[in-house]
This record gives structure tokens, C-alpha cells and sequence, in this order.
């Protein structure tokens, strides 16, 4: 491989997120010798590669929707509460089944929890693009209120249900979880629907300059109610799967920080807060880190009360090496080739500062 | 164009330049909260019959949160956010209870120490939002999970404070006349509400606050410390959370590793309620305290009406964001272009 082509792989936008994923992959060798390998049992695929898959594509999903709204330059609190809502509904309905296990019942119950979690993605649209209020704000209300809604509907108590259509969502098709089938389902759709039409170029365009895509004839405000709608979706899904895979409703646990963990994913994999880009491969990768870093710290036996400040100093570090200005700075001491300076706030200050030390 | 339009605006147009001068006044968010509380209020008062220690209540149970919503003004105001504050919360408590139960520091000493850490924290997460671009989103969301993991660490399990200092503290009260009181914590609450508003109307610091919030690029090129400044209203922001801490601990007596989940976002839908710009620039001290005594009354008034289930609370909550907000665009559409002022 020439230098060049190197430096091709380098500067490609998946390379830190993979690059980090496969070291953590990597990492638990030395801990658990059989890390990769995967086998059958009792007719499912099992592994610890297979349980990363099935505990993390509700995390997936979420971070997938996720990543249109970031890109908009939008954020959405709201998912946790919309998983909770979508799984009481279900949850809700289903125990209301005089046979719990009828296919049509459970249909119509994922129809309805699916049809709720549009509806508070229209909500969360409409305000942010016919209200205008800002998207941090307008998906806090609904974080905050949607818990007290998910309590409505299961009463404040944790609904369990007996089911086994509804069970099959969280759990195995064909020896392959559920959940891979669905996240796939929609990452190709997504990639086809996005990377295919200009409808992701749209939104790039929307996320960045809202106003100046208006006014090229880009119809910004359908665009970010329908990628508000989109995320919300992705969260209801992620709620049924979540709440089949534990068989019950809990209003007050289901999604909890999810958001939190979908916002990092994304960033991490290198979809900026500001919006205007977005990567969908990056996004996976970055739940799959999570994951990771969620499963390792298990099987290589962190101390239990240590597993926070051991993923919190992951992910910082994680930032800071996604940070082109700390890699700059920290790496930068070992290159000698000097670096264009950015057009960003951020060179201004060098810039200001230059003079000043010269004249000194 | 214009000219045309004029004399038809004519008579009407001092009333208009009247009308648009109140509407256009950033007081005015506040003011409507301040009326908002004050119907709230009058409202339990004739429904529940409240007593005078309603009011002084209201300060003692919610002082952490005052305090805290504080600290998240400085922030909000630069046009940054700090989802770390329930966080320091928490680990601040658990350090004083480590430090005086465990290690038998003196109390005082204790507390400077956990003020410290909490203003370091804050800083280090200025810094890391300053010097590496890092999004003050994604930096403050490590700093909940580091906090958060770090009270963890100590103990997972609460520890309770039984040190005569705090015991006697905790127990004080200030008459207010009448049958009135009020906690050390409601004092610490509203000195700090104080020392706040003098710090960003009187002073240097206060100013480039409001400035950066404004337009961090013209701070900048107006020669500005725009780094400084950032840095020291997180810091600001991880002391006042430092101090919050503490202020718990007083008010309930023990260091939990869970305490203050989820803290930060009350203390960000306070300072929303109380009129301030989450895109930064605009907002008042004064005005996070009405939204804190607001989120506040409704706990009250759902708690005095006995019937309704504790769901409702967050219901509400919504609702009046959800109401605050609306209000805040039909308001205006001020803040867009220009926002009057400086």
C-alpha cells in the first residue's frame, strides 16, 4: 500500500470510529479467549459478538433516528419517553387480549404503539419547525411530560405480559436475533432513501442554513417535521423491542438516558452536533462501541461501582480523540509538516495572538 | 416601499412603538413568570388556604434547585449547556459524607474542599469545550457519566451524616417574623441569587457573559477573553452544582450516589421558564428563581389536592414549558435578527 493510500484510509471519516471499535474488540482478547467465536445453541446463535448485536441494535435504532434529527442541527431528548410510551401502549393493549397469544391482537398492539410514536414525532415537528422553538427545548417537554403519559396508560404500575408473537420482537428469528433483521431493515432502507435520492443532500441542506435552503426551494419545514416523525419512529420500534425482550412495561425505566447514550453514539461516529453532515455507518459504529464498551466492562471484571468512571474516561477520551484540534495538538507535537490554519472561531484567537508574541 | 406603508401606520403607530417597546422588553419573560407565580399562588391560597409558611417552604424544598439553576444561567447565558449539574450534585454530597463520616474532616474544611472540586470539575470541562472544540453537549454529558461513576466509586451505598455540626445547621432556623422561618440552605439559596445578580450586572465578568451569549464572534473580535470567560461560567456552573451539593445534604442528611438524577434538566426547564434564551444572551438571575419556585408550586398545589397522582407533576411540567415557550415566539420573534440591547 502506497503512502498516498494510506493517508486515504487515514483521512476517511469511518477510520477513528472503526479503528476504535476493532481496539476494543481487540482488547478483550487477552480477557476472554473466545470472544469471537459463535456458535448454536438450542437453535440460536450465541456469542458475545451475538449478545453485543442483540442488546445493542435498540440502541441502534434509536441512534439512527437520532442521527437525521443532529443532522438537521436538531436534537431530540424525547426517545427515552417515546420508547417508554410505545412499549406501555403495546403492553397495555396486549394485556387487555383475551388471548394473549393471537397474532392479530399483537399486531394491532404494535400498529397502535407504532401509530402513538408518530404522532409524538408529528408533536415534536411541529414544534420545533412551525413554533420555531428551539429543538433542545421542544423535545425537553415531551421528555419530561411523555414519562408522566407512559405512567397514564400502564396506571404507575409495571405491566407484564405473556405473549409469544410479542416476545418474538426482542428475541430470534430464524437463529438470528430479531432486533439484526430490523436495524438492518432500516439502515438499507435509510442508506437507499438518503444516499440514493437527494433527500439526504436536503437534509444536509436544512441542517446547514435552515433559511437559506428555503429559500433555494427546499421545503425545510416538511423536511425536519419528517425527520422528527422518522426519529420518533425509530424510538417506538426500539421501545417494542425493548419491552418484548423483557416481556413487561416499566414507565419509569424503559429508555431511561437512552438519549444521552443515541446523542454520543452519533457523535462519536463523526455526525457534528452543529448538523449539515451526517454519517449513517459512522452512527452504527458508534452504538456498537457503546456496546462494546458496555459488554467489556463486564467480562473483563471491572469492580461494578467502577463501571461508570471506566466509561466515562473511555468516552472522553473517545471526544477528545474525535477532537481535530486536540489530535492537533497532542499528535501534531510529533509531525513537523505545519498545518493550514481553519477557517473556523477557532483560528482566530492564533490569529489574533500571533502579532502579539512577535511584537513581544 | 416603505414610504407607502407609513402614513397608513400613522396614528397607530405610537401606540404600536408603546405596545413593541413592552413587547420587545427582555424583562418581560420574567415579568410573566413573576405574575404567573403570583396567580399560581393566589389561586392554593383560596382553594388549600395555604398558610404563611408556604412561601418560606417553597425556598427550604427547592434550595438545592435554586441554587443549582443558578450555576445553569451563567452557562445558558454564554449559549452553552451543563448536563453535568445533577451529576456534581450527587458526588458532592457523597465526597462531604466520605470526608466527614469516613475521614473525619472538620466540616468546614470539608466543605471548601468539595467547592473546589466541583468549580475544578467545571473548569476541566470549560477547557475541554474551549481548547478542543469538544460540543458543550458531549463535553457536560462525560461529566455526568464521570460524577455520576465517581460517587459510585466512594460508596454504593448512602452514608449517612450524622455530624453535630450539620445536625445543628440542618436544624436552624431564621425567624422571618411571625410564625415564619427559614432554613440555612433557603438563606445560602437567596444569597446566592443575590451574589449572582450583582456578579452579572455590575461586573466585568457579568458583562462578557451576556456579550459571548449575544455573539460569541463579535466578543472575539471586540477583543473579549472569550476563552476565559467560558471557562470560568462552567466553573461558576460546577461550583454553584458543588454547592447545591451541599445545600442537599443539609436538607436531607446523608450522601446518596443516586441523588440528584436527573437534576439538571429541572434546573434547565427552570432557567427556560424564567425567560432565558437557551441559544444564549439573554436572561436573568431572577428569573431562574421564579422558574424554580414555579416547578416548585405545582408540586405544592399537586400534593394539597390529594387526589391527583405524582405522574401528574411531570404532565404539568410540560404543559408549562410547553406554555412558556409558545409564549416566548409569540412574543416575539425577537432574538432573531438583532436582539435590541447588547
Amino acid at each position: 500500500m502506497t503512502a498516498l493510500n494510506w493517508r486515504g484510509v487515514y483521512r476517511h471519516h469511518l477510520f477513528w470510529p472503526a479503528a476504535i471499535l476493532v481496539a476494543m474488540l481487540l482488547f478483550n482478547l487477552p480477557f476472554t479467549p473466545n470472544f469471537f467465536s459463535i456458535h448454536i445453541r438450542n437453535g440460536h446463535l450465541y456469542g458475545s459478538l451475538v449478545s453485543i448485536l442483540i442488546f445493542g441494535t435498540p440502541l441502534i435504532l434509536v441512534a439512527l433516528g437520532m442521527t437525521l434529527v443532529i443532522a438537521t442541527g436538531g436534537i431530540d431528548l424525547s426517545v427515552g419517553a417515546v420508547m417508554a410510551i410505545s412499549g406501555a401502549i403495546a403492553c397495555w393493549y396486549i394485556k387487555g387480549l383475551s388471548n394473549q397469544n393471537s397474532l392479530g391482537g399483537v399486531a394491532i398492539a404494535v400498529l397502535l404503539a407504532l401509530v402513538a410514536a408518530l404522532a409524538l414525532g408529528l408533536w415534536n415537528g411541529l414544534l420545533v419547525a412551525r413554533i420555531g422553538v428551539q429543538p433542545i427545548i421542544a423535545t425537553l417537554i415531551l421528555m419530561v411530560a411523555g414519562r408522566g403519559i407512559a405512567q397514564l396508560v400502564t396506571g404507575g404500575f409495571i405491566i407484564t405480559v405473556l405473549s409469544a408473537p410479542y416476545a418474538r420482537i426482542g428475541g430470534y428469528a430464524l437463529t438470528v436475533p430479531t432486533g439484526v433483521f430490523i436495524a438492518a431493515a432500516v439502515v438499507l432502507g435509510m442508506a437507499a432513501l438518503t444516499r440514493r435520492t437527494a433527500l439526504g443532500l436536503l437534509v444536509e441542506s436544512v441542517g446547514g442554513n435552515a433559511e437559506a435552503s428555503r429559500l433555494a426551494g427546499v421545503r425545510a419545514r416538511r423536511i425536519t417535521i419528517m425527520v422528527y416523525v422518522f426519529c420518533a419512529l425509530c424510538a417506538g420500534i426500539a421501545g417494542l423491542m425493548n419491552s418484548s425482550n423483557l416481556a413487561d412495561a416499566d414507565a419509569n425505566h424503559a429508555g431511561l438516558w437512552i438519549e444521552l447514550d443515541a446523542i454520543l453514539a452519533v457523535v462519536i461516529g463523526g455526525t457534528p452536533l452543529t448538523g449539515g453532515r451526517f454519517s449513517i455507518g459512522g452512527t452504527v459504529l458508534g452504538a456498537l462501541i457503546l456496546q462494546t464498551l458496555k459488554t467489556t466492562i463486564y467480562t473483563i471484571g471491572v469492580p461494578s461501582q467502577a463501571n461508570m468512571v471506566f466509561e466515562a474516561a473511555v468516552v472522553i477520551i473517545v471526544c477528545l480523540i474525535q477532537s481535530a484540534e486536540f489530535r492537533a495538538r497532542v499528535f501534531g507535537v510529533f509531525r513537523r509538516r505545519p498545518r493550514p490554519p481553519a477557517a473556523t472561531p477557532a483560528s482566530i484567537p492564533t490569529q489574533l495572538d500571533k502579532p502579539v508574541e512577535a511584537v513581544r | 416601499m416603505t414610504i407607502a406603508v407609513k402614513p397608513s401606520a400613522g396614528r397607530a403607530g405610537f401606540a404600536a412603538s408603546g405596545l413593541r417597546r413592552v413587547l420587545y422588553d427582555r424583562r418581560l419573560p420574567v415579568l410573566v413568570t413573576g405574575v404567573l407565580f403570583v396567580i399560581m399562588y393566589a389561586n392554593g391560597w383560596y382553594r388549600y388556604s395555604f398558610d404563611d409558611q408556604v412561601l418560606p417552604n417553597l425556598i427550604i424544598n427547592n434550595c438545592y434547585l435554586v441554587v443549582a439553576a443558578i450555576g445553569a444561567t451563567f452557562v445558558i447565558l454564554t449559549g452553552g449547556i451543563d448536563l453535568s449539574i445533577g451529576s456534581v450534585i450527587g458526588f458532592s454530597g457523597m465526597l462531604l459524607a466520605e470526608l466527614v463520616v469516613k475521614q473525619h474532616v472538620p466540616v468546614g474544611l470539608a466543605a471548601l474542599i468539595v467547592l473546589a472540586v466541583g468549580a475544578a470539575g467545571g473548569a476541566l470541562m470549560g477547557c475541554m469545550i474551549h481548547y478542543f472544540r469538544v460540543q458543550p453537549f458531549i463535553a457536560t454529558l462525560t461529566g455526568l457519566f464521570l460524577f455520576r461513576g465517581l460517587s459510585l466509586v466512594l460508596s454504593k451505598d448512602a452514608i449517612r451524616v450524622d455530624n453535630k455540626t450539620i445536625t445543628n445547621l440542618s436544624q436552624y432556623h431564621i425567624p422571618l417574623g411571625g410564625d415564619r422561618f427559614l432554613s440555612v440552605g433557603g438563606a445560602v439559596a437567596l444569597v446566592v441569587v443575590a451574589l449572582a445578580a450583582y456578579v452579572l450586572h455590575l461586573t466585568r465578568f457579568g458583562r462578557r457573559v451576556y456579550a459571548i451569549g449575544g455573539n460569541e464572534q463579535s466578543a472575539l473580535l471586540m477583543g473579549l477573553p472569550v476563552g476565559r470567560t467560558k471557562i470560568m461560567s462552567y466553573a461558576v456552573s460546577g461550583f454553584c452544582s458543588a454547592l447545591a451539593g451541599l445545600v442537599f445534604v443539609l436538607y436531607i442528611q446523608s450522601g446518596d450516589p443516586l441523588h440528584g438524577v436527573g437534576m439538571e434538566l429541572d434546573a434547565i426547564a427552570a432557567v427556560v421558564i424564567g425567560g432565558a434564551l437557551l441559544t444564549g444572551g439573554s436572561g436573568y438571575v431572577v428569573g431562574s428563581l421564579l422558574g424554580v419556585l414555579v416547578l416548585g408550586l405545582i408540586k405544592t398545589i399537586i400534593s394539597a389536592e390529594g387526589t391527583l397522582s405524582s405522574w401528574w407533576i411531570k404532565i404539568f411540567t410540560g404543559i408549562l414549558l410547553l406554555l412558556f415557550i409558545v409564549l416566548q415566539r409569540v412574543i416575539g420573534a425577537r432574538g432573531k435578527g438583532g436582539a435590541p440591547g447588547g
